[in-house]
C-alpha cells in the first residue's frame, strides 16, 4: 500500500505541475484543440500497465530481505547471528544462521512465488490486445501501450482496458449494457450512455474527425462517482460543453454486453484506473492471541537478559580466585590476558546471550504462520459451508485471524441480506387505504385481469379506479429495472399467460424487481425501455408508451427516487417512490392517515414498506426542473450537493397514492444460529437501516428477542417526551436493579431464569448519545449507555447510517473490557463496520460483492456463521493456544539445562549440546508434531461443539493464554529441565555406567540430557493430543525415530567437513549402556508425571464443561471397558 | 455453470472435512489409576534390583593429594623432589571380585571449561602431527614457530601420575599386573585417533615440539608397546575424552590377568604412586578401586530414584482413587 502511494507521489512529481490541480484535461485522439480556443498543454499520464506485483527480478532480494528483517523476530536473530560471527562465542554461527536462513528462505520462496503469480497475471492483462483508432484505422496494440486520450474500440463481451468515456455505440440510442460483476459483484446489466453529440459516430473515420477535450477530476477510488465535462469543437465555433457523469464512464474490468461495439476514449489508465485504486490492501488486524504471544515474548526476553546478566556476574565473582581464573592447565593467550576487563565482561555477556538465545524460538513465528496459512484451508474446504445455490464455499481473505473466531464476544449483524434472504416477494399494496393482494403467489399461476385482485376493503368508486391505475402505472414506471431479454410484445404476453418467465427483470435492488413483478400479477406489465420510451402492457392488453424524461436516482440519504415521464397524451408526471419517512413530509394531499396506518401495520408484521406519490406537472414546471437539473449536472465541483439540492426542490408538494409491502424472508436457520450464538455467550446486535417496526419484527422472528424479553426503547419517540438524560438514567436503573440482585452465577448458561432485556435504539438517538461532551453530564451518557448495553442480551439499532454502524462497533471495542467484536454483513453499507470490527465477515449476497471483498472471511449464508465460530473458531483457538504455550515450554526445557550447566563448568559458556542438536532441535526434531497438532487437533468432536454452543464459553476471554496458564507451562518447563539436568548429573556423579568400566565425557552427558529432552517434549504433546489420526502417529513416532536415526548417523561417521569429531560414536556408546536406558526412561516419566497428575486431578475436582463432555462421551462409548478397568483397579487394591 | 460449480466445490474427503478416523484417548481416572499402579510396581521392582546390585559393588577410595590431613604423600605435595614416590596402603578382608578397575579421580578440575574443551586439533590427532595446528590450540599452538604435537591445553595438561599395585605376601611385594589395554573407547583407539603411518613414529614427529608440560614427547609415551604409543596411547585417549563435570574419575588400569583373574584376594596391598601432577592449588586427587556389574559402577541414585518414583506413583494412585471416589461418583450420580 505504501508503495503504491509512493508511486503515485513520484509519478505526480514526474508529470509536472499541471497534475497538481484537481482536474485533468484529456485531448481526444491527441489532437490539439483549434488554435485560440485554449492553450494546448501536452500532458504525461502513466501508461496502461497494471502493476500488482511487489517486486521485480532485480529488486527482489534486497527488497524482500529488507521487508523480512523489519520484523522484530527476524531482526533479533540477525543480530545474534552477527554477534556470533564477530566475537568468539560458544556456539558456531551455523546454529542461529541456519534456522534463520531456513526461515528467511521459506518466506522468500513463498512471497516470491506469490509475486510470480502476480507478475503472470499482470502480464496477461498488460499484453492482451486492444483496438485503438489511429488516423481513421483500427490498430491492434498491447493493452499496456494504451495512453490517455486514445480512442478505443471495444467489442461485445470484451473487457474494458482502462477507464473510458463512452463516445458512441452500435445502438442507435447511444446506450450500451455493461456488467460490473468483477468489480462489485453485481451481475445485472447496467446501462451506460454515450455523449449526446457524438453518439451518432459509427465508423472509425467519423470518430477520427472528432476534436474535443475532456476535463475531468483526478482519479479517485469511488466506483460510482465521476464528474467531468466534454468540450466539442465544431467548425471554429464556440465549443459545446456537455456534462459527463458516472453514467458515461466505462470502468476498467467491466464487460460489454448486448452491444456490438462501442467507441470510447481513455481517461484513466493503468494504476490510475478506478479498479486499480480500489485494490489497496486493508489495514492489518492483529488477533488477541498474537498480542499475548508478544507479551510472552517480552517476558522471555527479560528472562534471557537476566540469565545472561546473572551468569556474567557470577562468572566474575567466581573468577576472583586466580586459580579459577587461570589454573595452570588452562592457560590463556597473551592477547586474552591483556584485554580490558570491561571488554571481557561485555563479550562474556554477549556470549551468554548467544548461548541462551534459543529460548526465544525462531521457528515459532514460522510455525504460527504456517499453521494459520494451512489451517485456513479447512474453512475453504468445509463442505457444510458450501452453498449449492451460489456454487461457492467460504472464503478466507486473511488467515491471521483464524483463532479470533473462537474469541468473539459481540456479534454485529446487518439485517437485510444477512439475517434475511434479500429475496423480496410482493405481498400487498394499498391504494388510498384499499388493500390489494395478488393471488397465487406460490404456484406461479397468474390470473390475469381484475380477478387477480382480492379486494379486502370495500371496492373503490370510479374515482378510486382511476387512482388505482395511476398507482399501478407509477410503480411500473418509477424504477430502474431492466428487462433481461428483449422479447417481442407477443412473446411476453404469451409468457405471462403461460405463467413462465417470472424473472426476466434485473435490477440492483431486489425490492424493485419484486414490485414490478407484483404489478405484473396485478395486471400491469412493464415491457421494456425502447428509444427512451417505457412500454407498459395494461390490463386490456394494450401497450402504453411513456417517454422517460428524467430519472432522479435513488440514494440512501434521500431514501427515495423519482421519474419524470410524458404520457402518450402529452401529460407530464413526476412519480416518486421511497421510504415512508421521506415521503410523508413531502405530501400535500391524499389519504395520508389511512395509508400511514396500513404502513405501520405492515411494518409491525416485518414487511418492507414503500410509499408512492405523484405530481402532475405543467410544461412550465417541467422546463424549470430541467434547467435546475442541467445546471447541477454540469457543475464540476460539488455536483453531488447541487444535485441533492435540485432533487429536494423538485420532489415537493406530492400527492400520496398509496403504499406497497414487500416481504423479505428470514434466511434459513437464522433463528437457530442466533440462538446458538446466544447460548455461546455472545451478544448479538442487529444494526440496520430499516425502520424500527420492521426490524423489531425480524428480531422477534429470528429469536433475537423472545416473548419473555423485556424491551427497552431508546428512540426518538421517547426522547421527544422525556429528555434523553432522564430516559437513559431510568433505563440504567431498571437494568442495574436486576443486575444487583443477580448472583454471580455466570456458569449457568440458562439466562432465561432471569429477566433478560433487549434494547432498541435508533440512529438519531444514538448520535445524541455519542455526541461529544458539551457539558459535564453528557460525558456520562456514553458510559450509561454502555452499561445498559452490557446488561442486555440483544440490542437492535435501527435507522443506522453506514458510518454509524462502524461507530457502534468502535464504541464497544473501546469499552473497558475490550471485547472481541465480529461484524457480519452483505452490502456496501456494511463495509465500514466490517473493517472496523476485530473480525469482519462478509456474506456473499445479492447486493454485490463489496462486503465479501473487504471482509476477513466470506461465507455464503448467515447460518454458516455458527459452524465458523463454534467449530472452526473453537478449534483454531485451542490449537494455536497450545502451539504458543508449547513452543515456549519446549524452549525452556531446551535451554534451562544449559543455564544450569554453567554452574558446573566455571561459567565458561560451554554449550551442553552439540551444534547439530542446537540447530535442529526447533527445526526438525520437535517441529512437525506441534505443527500437525495445531492443524488437526480436535479435543471434542465437531458434532458436539455444534450441538452444545455453551462450550464456546470455556475458551472465552483468551482463557488458554492467561498469565496463570503461561506461568504453569513455564514452571513445568523449569521443573522438567531440572529433572533432565540433575537426573543426568546424579547419573554421572563419579561413576561409570558401562559394564567395561569406561568413562563417558561431557558430550555423552549433553546427549543424554538432549535425548531425555526430545522424548519428554514429544511425549508431553502426545499426552495433550486428543485426536490421534494415522498422521499423528506417523509424525510423533516418526520424529522420535528421526531423532534416533539422525543421532546414529551424525555420530556414526567422521564428517570430513567438520574440524572436530566430538560427537563420534557418542550416541551409540550411550545406548550400549544399561543404566543410560534406565535413566532415560526414569527421567522421561518423572518429567511427565506432574502434568498427568495435574490433568487427572483437575479433571476430577474442577472439570470444565469441555472436560465433562469428554468424560461423558467416553463413558457412553466405552462403558464396557470402564467397568472392566474399575474391577481391575479394585482387585489390584485388595491385593 | 455446472462445471464451474464442480470446480469451486472443495474435495469432500475425510481429511478436508476434518473427519479422519481417530483414536481419542483421554487421561481419565480409569486409565490413569491402574496405569500409575502398574508403573509404580514396575519401578519398585526395577529400583529394588538396581539398589541391591549397587550395594554389591565394592569401592575403595584413597585421597592422595597430600594436603590437609597428613598422609604418606604430603611430602610430594610441595612438588620439590621429582620424581617423588609415595605409597598408599590398604588391606582387604574379602575377595574384591573381578573385574576390578583402577581409577584416578580429580575434583574441582574443569575439563569442561569451554576454552579448554576446544583446545585440541582433531585433524592433527588423526595422524598428521606436523600440520599447523588449529588456532583453538593457542596458547599451546607453537613453540618457536614449530607446531606442538599434540597441541592444545587438553593434551598439555595430561595426567601424568603413575600407579603400580603390589600385594604384600609374607612381607614381600608381589606386583599385581595392571592392564592398560581397553581403557579407552574402542572407536577412539581404532578410528578417531591415528598415528602417522609413514616411517618410524619418531620420524613422523620430526619438526614438532612436545607439549610444554610433558617430560617426554608423544612418540615416547610407551616405548614398550608400539600399539600404545604416540597418539594411540590409551592413557592419552582417556585424558582427551573431557569429563562432563568438575569432579570426575578416569579409568587408569584394569586388573584382569594372572593370579588376579578372579579379583583381588584378601590381604594387604600397597599402591605405589609416582607423584607428578599438581592439583593442590585448586582441588584434590584420589585413586579408586572398583568393580562393576551390568549396570556399571556404584550408583545408588538410580535405584533410589526408581524406588521413590515407584512409591510416589502408588501413593498418587491411591490419592486419585480417593479423590475420584469422592467427587467423581457423586458427580456422575447427579
Amino acid at each position: 500500500m505504501d508503495f503504491s502511494a509512493l508511486r503515485n507521489l513520484i509519478s505526480r512529481y514526474c508529470t509536472g505541475e499541471e497534475n497538481w490541480v484537481d482536474s485533468r484535461t484529456v485531448y481526444i485522439g491527441h489532437r490539439e484543440p483549434p488554435p485560440g480556443t485554449e492553450a494546448y498543454i501536452p500532458q504525461r499520464f502513466p501508461d496502461n500497465r497494471i502493476v500488482s506485483s511487489k517486486y521485480t527480478f532485480w529488486n527482489f532480494v534486497p527488497k524482500n530481505l529488507f521487508e523480512q528483517f523489519r520484523r522484530v523476530a527476524n531482526f533479533y536473530f540477525l543480530i545474534i547471528f552477527l554477534v556470533q560471527l564477530i566475537i568468539d562465542t560458544p556456539t558456531s554461527p551455523v546454529t542461529s544462521g541456519l534456522p534463520l536462513f531456513f526461515v528467511i528462505t521459506v518466506t522468500a520462496i513463498k512471497q516470491g512465488y506469490e509475486d510470480w503469480l502476480r507478475h503472470k497475471a499482470d502480464n496477461a492483462v498488460n499484453q492482451c490486445p486492444v483496438h485503438i483508432i489511429q488516423h481513421g484505422k483500427v490498430v491492434r496494440k498491447q493493452s499496456r501501450k494504451l495512453r490517455v486520450g486514445d480512442v478505443v474500440l471495444v467489442k461485445e463481451d470484451e473487457t474494458f482496458p482502462s477507464d473510458l468515456i463512452l463516445l458512441s455505440t452500435s445502438r442507435d440510442d447511444g446506450t450500451c449494457f455493461v456488467t460490473t460483476a468483477s468489480l462489485d459483484g453485481e451481475s445485472s446489466h447496467k446501462t451506460y450512455y454515450a455523449v449526446q453529440d457524438t453518439k451518432s459516430f459509427n465508423t472509425e473515420k467519423e470518430v477520427d474527425m472528432l476534436r474535443a477535450t475532456i476535463e475531468c477530476e483526478q482519479p479517485q477510488p469511488d466506483l460510482y462517482k465521476f464528474v467531468g465535462r466534454i468540450n466539442i469543437y465544431q467548425d471554429r465555433d464556440e465549443p459545446i460543453a456537455r456534462p459527463l457523469g458516472s453514467e458515461n464512464l466505462l470502468l476498467r474490468g467491466a464487460t460489454l454486453k448486448n452491444t456490438e461495439f462501442v467507441y470510447a476514449v481513455a481517461i484513466y489508465t493503468g494504476m490510475e484506473s478506478k479498479m486499480a485504486l480500489n485494490y489497496q490492501s486493508k489495514s492489518q488486524k492483529r488477533s488477541a492471541v498474537e498480542k499475548s504471544m508478544n507479551a510472552f515474548l517480552v517476558v522471555y526476553l527479560c528472562i534471557l537478559i537476566s540469565k545472561a546478566l546473572i551468569n556474567t556476574t557470577l562468572k566474575y565473582v567466581w573468577q576472583s580466585n586466580p586459580n579459577r581464573d587461570e589454573p595452570w592447565y588452562n592457560g590463556k593467550t597473551d592477547h586474552e590476558r591483556q584485554r580490558h576487563v570491561m571488554i571481557r565482561a561485555f563479550t562474556d555477556f554477549l556470549a551468554f546471550m548467544v548461548l541462551f538465545n534459543y529460548i526465544i524460538p525462531v521457528s515459532m513465528y514460522v510455525t504460527v504462520e504456517m499453521q494459520k496459512f494451512l489451517g485456513s484451508y479447512f474453512i475453504t474446504w468445509d463442505d457444510e459451508m458450501f452453498d449449492e445455490e451460489l456454487g461457492e464455499g467460504a472464503l478466507v481473505n486473511t488467515s491471521d485471524l483464524n483463532e479470533e473466531l473462537g474469541q468473539v464476544e459481540y456479534v454485529f449483524t446487518d439485517k437485510t441480506g444477512t439475517l434475511t434472504e434479500n429475496n423480496m416477494e410482493f405481498i400487498e399494496c394499498c391504494v388510498d387505504g384499499h388493500v390489494y393482494v395478488p393471488h397465487a403467489i406460490c404456484n406461479g399461476q397468474i390470473l390475469s385481469g381484475s380477478s387477480g385482485i382480492d379486494m379486502i376493503d370495500s371496492s373503490p368508486g370510479p374515482d378510486g379506479k382511476e387512482r388505482e391505475e395511476l398507482f399501478f402505472r407509477a410503480l411500473c414506471l418509477c424504477h430502474t429495472v431492466q428487462v433481461k431479454e428483449e422479447e417481442t410484445v407477443d412473446g411476453i404476453k404469451r409468457g405471462i399467460h403461460q405463467g413462465k418467465a417470472t424473472s426476466f427483470y434485473i435490477s440492483s435492488s431486489p425490492d424493485e424487481v419484486a414490485l414490478v413483478e407484483g404489478m405484473k400479477r396485478l395486471g400491469f406489465t412493464y415491457l421494456r425501455l425502447k428509444d427512451n420510451h417505457m412500454e407498459i402492457l395494461n390490463r386490456e392488453d394494450e401497450v402504453e408508451r411513456f417517454e422517460l424524461l428524467e430519472v432522479l436516482n435513488f440514494d440512501s440519504v434521500r431514501r427515495r427516487m423519482s421519474v419524470i415521464v410524458r404520457s402518450s397524451s402529452g401529460h407530464l408526471y413526476l412519480f416518486c417512490k421511497g421510504a415512508d419517512s421521506s415521503i410523508f413530509p413531502r405530501v400535500i394531499s391524499g389519504k395520508v392517515d389511512r395509508v400511514r396506518a396500513r404502513v405501520e401495520h405492515n411494518a409491525v408484521e416485518g414487511l418492507r414498506t414503500l410509499c408512492v406519490a405523484y405530481k402532475a406537472l405543467s410544461q412550465e414546471e417541467y422546463h424549470n426542473m430541467c434547467q435546475l437539473l442541467d445546471s447541477a449536472k454540469l457543475a464540476l465541483q460539488d455536483r453531488d450537493r447541487k444535485l441533492a439540492e435540485a432533487y429536494d426542490l423538485i420532489e415537493r408538494d406530492l400527492v400520496l397514492l398509496g403504499a406497497t409491502a414487500v416481504e423479505d424472508r428470514l434466511q434459513e436457520k437464522a433463528a437457530d444460529t442466533i440462538e446458538s450464538l446466544h447460548k455461546a455467550g455472545m451478544k448479538v446486535w442487529v444494526l440496520t437501516g430499516d425502520k424500527m417496526e420492521t426490524a423489531a419484527a425480524t428480531c422477534y422472528a429470528s429469536k433475537l428477542f423472545r416473548r419473555s424479553t423485556q424491551i427497552l426503547e431508546l428512540t426518538t419517540k421517547r426522547t421527544e417526551e422525556q429528555s434523553l438524560h432522564d430516559v437513559l438514567f431510568e433505563l440504567g436503573r431498571t437494568v442495574l436493579r436486576q443486575h444487583d440482585s443477580l448472583t454471580h452465577d455466570t456458569f449457568s448458561g440458562l439466562s432465561s431464569e432471569f429477566q433478560d432485556y433487549g434494547l432498541i435504539i435508533d440512529g438519531a438517538t444514538l448520535s445524541a448519545v455519542m455526541k461529544p461532551a458539551q457539558d459535564d453530564s453528557s460525558g456520562n451518557y456514553r458510559e450509561i449507555f454502555l452499561e445498559i448495553c452490557r446488561n442486555c442480551s440483544a440490542v437492535l439499532c435501527c435507522r443506522m447510517a453506514p458510518l454509524q454502524k462502524a461507530q457502534i462497533v468502535k464504541l464497544i471495542k473501546a469499552s473497558k473490557e475490550h471485547p472481541i467484536t465480529l461484524a457480519v454483513g452483505d452490502g456496501a453499507n456494511d463495509v465500514s463496520m466490517i473493517l472496523e470490527a476485530h473480525v469482519g465477515i462478509g456474506i456473499m449476497g445479492k447486493e454485490g460483492r463489496q462486503a465479501a471483498r473487504n471482509s476477513d472471511y466470506a461465507i455464503p449464508k448467515f447460518k454458516h456463521l455458527k459452524k465458523m465460530l463454534l467449530v472452526h473458531g473453537h478449534y483454531y483457538y485451542i490449537r494455536i493456544a497450545e502451539l504458543v504455550q508449547y513452543f515456549f515450554y519446549k524452549n525452556v526445557c531446551f535451554i534451562f539445562p544449559q543455564f544450569l550447566y554453567q554452574f558446573f563448568c566455571g561459567f565458561s559458556q560451554q554449550p551442553l549440546y552439540d551444534t547439530a542438536y542446537l540447530t535442529l532441535y526447533n527445526i526438525s526434531f520437535t517441529s512437525l508434531p506441534i505443527l500437525l497438532y495445531s492443524l488437526i487437533e480436535q479435543h471434542i468432536s465437531m458434532d458436539i461443539l455444534k450441538r452444545d454452543p455453551s462450550l464456546y464459553r470455556d475458551i472465552a476471554k483468551n482463557c488458554l493464554l492467561r498469565w496463570r496458564i503461561f506461568i504453569y507451562w513455564t514452571f513445568l518447563g523449569l521443573f522438567d529441565s531440572m529433572v533432565f539436568f540433575f537426573g543426568a548429573y546424579f547419573l554421572f556423579d563419579n561413576t561409570t555406567f558401562t559394564s567395561n568400566g569406561q568413562i563417558f565425557g561431557n558430550w555423552t552427558f549433553g546427549t543424554l540430557v538432549f535425548t531425555v529432552l526430545v522424548f519428554t517434549v514429544t511425549l508431553k504433546l502426545a499426552l495433550d493430543t486428543h485426536y490421534w489420526t494415522w498422521i499423528n502417529h506417523f509424525v510423533v513416532w516418526g520424529s522420535l525415530l528421526f531423532y534416533v536415526v539422525f543421532s546414529l548417523l551424525w555420530g556414526g561417521v567422521i564428517w570430513p567437513f567438520l574440524n572436530y569429531q566430538r560427537m563420534y560414536y557418542v550416541f551409540v556408546q550411550m545406548l550400549s549402556s544399561g543404566p543410560a536406558w534406565l535413566g532415560i526412561g526414569l527421567l522421561v516419566i518423572i518429567s511427565l508425571l506432574p502434568d498427568v497428575l495435574k490433568k487427572v486431578l483437575c479433571r476430577a475436582l474442577w472439570p470444565t464443561s469441555t472436560e465433562r463432555i469428554q468424560t461423558k462421551r467416553k463413558c457412553l462409548t466405552v462403558e464396557q471397558s470402564t467397568i472392566f478397568m474399575l474391577s481391575q483397579t479394585s482387585s489390584s487394591l485388595s491385593f | 455453470m455446472k462445471n464451474q460449480q464442480a470446480a469451486n466445490r472443495p474435495d469432500n474427503t475425510a481429511f478436508t472435512q476434518q473427519r479422519l478416523p481417530a483414536w481419542q484417548p483421554m487421561l481419565s481416572a480409569h486409565v490413569v489409576i491402574p496405569g500409575f499402579l502398574l508403573i509404580g510396581m514396575a519401578f519398585i521392582g526395577i529400583g529394588v534390583a538396581l539398589y541391591i546390585t549397587s550395594q554389591n559393588i565394592q569401592v575403595l577410595e584413597a585421597d592422595y593429594t597430600g594436603t590437609g590431613q597428613y598422609t604418606n604423600c604430603s611430602e610430594c605435595a610441595n612438588m620439590q623432589t621429582t620424581p617423588c614416590i609415595c605409597n598408599v596402603t590398604f588391606s582387604l578382608t574379602t575377595l574384591f571380585t573381578a573385574p576390578v578397575f583402577l581409577y584416578y579421580g580429580l575434583s574441582n578440575y574443569y575439563q569442561n571449561y569451554r576454552k579448554y574443551g576446544v583446545s585440541r586439533d582433531d585433524v592433527q590427532l588423526w595422524g598428521d602431527p606436523t600440520r599447523s595446528p588449529a588456532d583453538a590450540c593457542a596458547p599451546y599452538q607453537y613453540i618457536d614457530s614449530k607446531p606442538i604435537a599434540p597441541c592444545g591445553s587438553i593434551a598439555n595438561s595430561m595426567f601424568n601420575d603413575t600407579f603400580s599395585l603390589y600385594q604384600i605376601i609374607n612381607g614381600t611385594k608381589k606386583e599385581v599386573p595392571l592392564d592398560g589395554k581397553g581403557i579407552a573407547w574402542w572407536t577412539d583407539y581404532n578410528i578417531k585417533f591415528r598415528n602417522p603411518t609413514q616411517g618410524s613414529l619418531q620420524d613422523a614427529f620430526n619438526g614438532t615440539m612436545k607439549p610444554v608440560n610433558w617430560s617426554k614427547p608423544a612418540y615416547e609415551l610407551d616405548l614398550g608397546d608400539p600399539n600404545n604409543n604416540g597418539f594411540l596411547n590409551q592413557d592419552f585417549l582417556v585424558w582427551m575424552r573431557t569429563a562432563a563435570l568438575p569432579d570426575f574419575r578416569k579409568l587408569y588400569r584394569r586388573i584382569t590377568g594372572g593370579d588376579y583373574a578372579l579379583g583381588l584376594p584378601p590381604g594387604d596391598y600397597v599402591l605405589q604412586i609416582e607423584y607428578n601432577y599438581a592439583v593442590k592449588d585448586f582441588g584434590r586427587k584420589k585413586v579408586v578401586l572398583s568393580n562393576v556389574t551390568w549396570m556399571g559402577g556404584k550408583n545408588e541414585f538410580l535405584g533410589i530414584a526408581y524406588l521413590v518414583v515407584g512409591s510416589l506413583c502408588i501413593v498418587m494412585s491411591v490419592v486419585m482413587l480417593v479423590v475420584y471416589a469422592k467427587y467423581k461418583f457423586a458427580d456422575e450420580n447427579a
